[in-house]
């Protein structure tokens, strides 16, 4: 009697806790057909982890840098780990995450969100870090990006924060309750179509131009973390035309580059040297490239990570041969499946 | 800390393990304990008012028993040298002694539930008066209202009046009375106990009762429902609503009327389910505070249904003392000699009733509108009273008393009386509480209530189907409730069916409940009380 009672209660919790395991699953956005940015951060962990390049930051970074044009122009193994307006302390325990796996010759870090000192938007956060395996790092990044409104405890069981999507439901949400689709190519997002850039207004003037303590704490930390792995850390800024780069956030970036010996590229003062055409190259009138734009830009940086930061060219290599080719054709036919869309 | 908050359901869950490991001797004081930290959390500063007031109550408490015991002893002592005069005396001093403590606790504790709660009111309507003749305002002062004030102090003095009449024996521990005063389940929404109804289960030593548990997380979880998927979604569209007064007048003012009493009635029980179910867990028993109040036939019915533990709070406590005190009697006597027996008779009641509903609306909240409120409960339930004649002459004349839809009649006329007093706390303006009811009988649009116009108050369609779903529960389960206790009707049913109710309801507050991000967390309306 005993005995089926316990069996009782131990099927009863099973029963329970399995469906709402299985609700948290359905209910959780799949990020594949509206929104895709928020699926990149965990494709990482598909991929093999060799890289000698890893790309962390913003859009700056997933949007106008190709991984793909890397590989085929330079040979170099990279991956972007990026999301939509990711802070820079989400960028640092990703890259404390990254390393975990992987200890790349060079993280490259777009140096845009050094303007958030605060947590910001809770769904950006949702596409940050939801996306990462457990680990202490995903758990710092959590408290540290949360705003006043979230709740550590829907972080561990999404279904707290989903419960109401139920009547959002797509077919595509029970498609990909346990698979998910590719929709980057190695963390870069791709968009062929395009909208020239018109008239870029001057930047509003700030009350105050300094950088936050906060986003400096986690540049520094960045820093010493690479310096400690024996990384080097590259910073750029990305070509995009807008949220606007001040000349005085320039400067800061430029004395911390200088200060702690770190390469860093202003890739707005290259537009020309790129070959960049804002009425050609950007798919949103200035603030990201597009396919054309992004290829652009990581020809010339894969000539700099080649021949200044001595990037290994590992195009001879056939086990990644064999990777980078599926990626390519895939690529390709993202590439002709867009054109076909947009030509319509 | 929010009964629908993370924090109070960790809470919860660390103080019934550890409750239940514990030797059962010290549960009690772990209990207070929790309470503490519980008030602590909210503000610490509020545990100094509480610890005033229980401090203050306390050794008033002790100081009356004393007397009384004294008294008590003395007259077994004497109990043959005395004559029946001496004796009266003796008595008469003794009540003296204990009735200057029992009015200097009364006067204290009441004095910082005035200064508190009402010394900016006040202030308000003196700066209205002395604005009149051109004069300079008073400033306002900044004070803070410690949460739940207004139930522990009406606790606490329940028990002093006790103690005083010697219903309820003083509590010599000031701990089990600190615990008395502050049990955190009903410190901020009540129900308001008596000493006498929850000391014995409240010291008593629990072993874990699987049963009593399981039923108490029943209600808890009862009490969510109502609370999140019902209140807070209702919130939504009652917020518009009274928010933009100028756009949403007459029908809408109707539809917000009865959202209103809608929100109101599942955010208050709720909480009381909430109340009751974490007590029940921790096998203490707390007062119920509703009677199914929406399926009364009348106004009076539906104040001995609603919020129970104050309506006998305000009778035992003010109305009985002032009916029968010697300024009431001798009024009595001269209205009846002035305006004769059968309206002279009357002025006593209605005067104490008046001071009754007065004091009700006005332990709502420090201002007008509740005050009103109170008033408008008055009127409505003398005039009825005056009425009942007719209703009798009525009644002999027509057989419909006991037809199904004039008892639905009766309901539906007691709902709607009800709702429309309540629009005087929903607006929280006196004159535009009366505009805003106008409106409803002269502003034609009753089209809004069907035409798709109510989708647009922030409430879709799925969540009308969601509300209107939660009353067809709310009103069967009411039903049900006339035969006996729901839990131990659903406790007879074969486990797999009983398992999947309370999964199945579980479920409706997890995915159906209006919380976090895209809701705003919602304060329970009485806590504001």
């Amino acid at each position: 009697m005993k005995k089926k009672r316990w069996l009782t209660i131990v099927l009863t919790a099973i029963l329970i806790l399995g469906s709402l395991f299985l609700l948290q699953k359905l209910l959780m956005p799949k990020y594949v057909a509206d929104v895709v940015e928020g699926a990149f951060i965990a494709e990482y962990y598909q991929e093999e982890k060799n890289h000698d390049v890893v790309f962390i930051g913003d859009c700056e970074v997933y949007e106008n840098f190709s991984p793909i044009t890397l590989w085929q122009e330079y040979g170099i193994n990279s991956y972007i780990r990026g999301s939509a307006q990711q802070l820079i302390w989400q960028s640092y325990y990703l890259l404390e995450d990254t390393l975990r796996y992987e200890t790349p010759q060079v993280v490259v870090f777009n140096v845009l969100s050094m303007k958030y000192n605060e947590p910001q938007k809770e769904a950006y956060n949702r596409m940050s870090i939801e996306g990462m395996k457990w680990s202490m790092s995903k758990v710092k990044s959590i408290q540290a990006s949360m705003t006043s409104r979230e709740n550590f405890l829907d972080y561990v069981f999404p279904i707290l924060r989903y419960h109401s999507r139920w009547s959002q439901l797509t077919e595509d949400d029970l498609k990909y309750m346990f698979q998910t689709k590719q929709v980057s190519h190695n963390g870069y997002y791709m968009r062929v179509d395009v909208k020239a850039a018109g008239e870029i207004p001057e930047g509003k003037p700030l009350a105050d131009y300094q950088f936050g303590e906060n986003a400096y704490t986690y540049l520094d930390k960045m820093t010493a973390l690479c310096k400690e792995k024996g990384i080097q850390l590259i910073l750029i800024k990305a070509p995009s035309l807008y949220p606007y780069w001040y000349d005085e956030w320039e400067a800061q970036i430029e004395q911390y580059a200088e200060d702690n010996d770190l390469l860093y590229i202003n890739y707005l003062e290259l537009v020309d040297e790129v070959g960049i055409d804002f009425t050609q190259d950007t798919y949103d009138a200035g603030l990201h490239m597009n396919l054309s734009g992004a290829e652009k830009l990581s020809h010339s940086f894969g000539q700099i990570l080649s021949e200044e930061v001595q990037v290994p060219n590992r195009s001879g290599e056939a086990h990644l041969q064999e990777i980078w080719k599926e990626k390519i054709a895939a690529y390709e036919a993202e590439k002709q499946e867009q054109f076909t869309k947009y030509s319509k | 800390m929010l009964f629908t908050s993370y924090s109070f359901m960790g809470f919860l869950l660390v103080l019934f393990c550890l409750y239940y490991i514990i030797p059962a001797k010290h549960q009690w004081k772990l209990l207070l304990l929790a309470s503490y930290i519980f008030y602590f959390l909210a503000k610490p500063i509020y545990l100094i008012y509480i610890l005033v007031t229980t401090v203050s109550t306390w050794f008033a408490g002790i100081q009356i028993d004393k007397v009384q015991n004294t008294q008590k002893a003395y007259l077994a002592e004497h109990k043959a040298d005395l004559d029946k005069e001496t004796k009266k005396q003796y008595k008469a001093s003794m009540k003296k002694k204990t009735w200057h403590w029992l009015l200097a606790c009364l006067l204290f504790n009441l004095g910082i539930l005035a200064v508190v709660k009402y010394t900016n009111f006040t202030i308000s309507n003196i700066n209205s008066l002395v604005q009149l003749f051109g004069g300079k305002p008073l400033s306002f002062i900044n004070i803070i209202v410690p949460l739940g004030i207004s139930f522990y102090t009406f606790q606490a003095m329940g028990y002093i009046i006790d103690v005083y009449r010697g219903t309820s024996k003083a509590q010599t521990n000031p701990f089990r009375f600190a615990l008395f005063v502050s049990f955190f389940p009903q410190l901020v929404q009540g129900p308001i106990s008596r000493y006498g109804d929850l000391h014995e289960s409240l010291f008593a030593e629990h072993s874990f009762d699987g049963k009593n548990v399981a039923f108490g997380l029943q209600r808890i979880l009862w009490g969510y429902f109502k609370k999140m998927v019902i209140a807070d979604r209702m919130l939504i569209g009652v917020n518009t609503l009274i928010q933009n007064p100028d756009r949403y007048s007459g029908a809408y003012a109707f539809a917000g009327m009865l959202f209103y009493a809608l929100e109101l009635y599942a955010d208050f029980t709720g909480g009381i389910d909430i109340t009751i179910g974490v007590a029940q867990v921790l096998g203490v028993k707390v007062t119920e505070n509703f009677n199914r109040p929406y399926f009364s036939k009348n106004i009076k019915e539906y104040w001995n249904r609603w919020h129970i533990t104050m309506g006998s709070w305000f009778t035992d406590y003010i109305f009985y003392p002032i009916s029968v005190c010697k300024p009431m009697l001798k009024l009595s006597k001269h209205s009846r000699s002035l305006l004769g027996e059968s309206i002279g008779k009357r002025v006593p009641i209605y005067l104490s009733s008046f001071i009754v509903w007065f004091t009700t609306g006005i332990w709502h909240g420090a201002s007008w509108n509740f005050i009103v409120w109170g008033l408008g409960n008055w009127v409505v339930i003398m005039v009825s009273q005056e009425l009942e004649p007719l209703y009798a002459k009525f009644h002999n004349r027509f057989a419909v008393k006991d037809k199904f839809g004039f008892r639905l009649f009766q309901v539906i006329r007691t709902i709607l009386l009800m709702s429309s007093l309540r629009m005087f706390d929903c607006y929280r303006d006196v004159p535009l509480t009366f505009r805003m009811f106008g409106s409803i009988f002269t502003k034609f649009n009753w089209n809004v209530l069907w035409d798709g116009s109510l989708l647009n108050i922030g409430l879709s369609a799925l969540d009308y189907g969601i509300l209107s779903a939660g009353v067809v529960l709310l009103t069967t389960v009411s039903l049900v409730q006339r035969t006996g206790s729901v839990r131990e009707k659903i406790h007879k049913k074969p486990y797999w069916l009983r398992a999947a109710v309370w999964y199945g309801l579980f479920l409706c507050v997890l995915l159906m409940g209006a919380y976090g991000i895209g809701y705003d967390a919602s304060q329970f309306i009485y806590n504001q009380f």
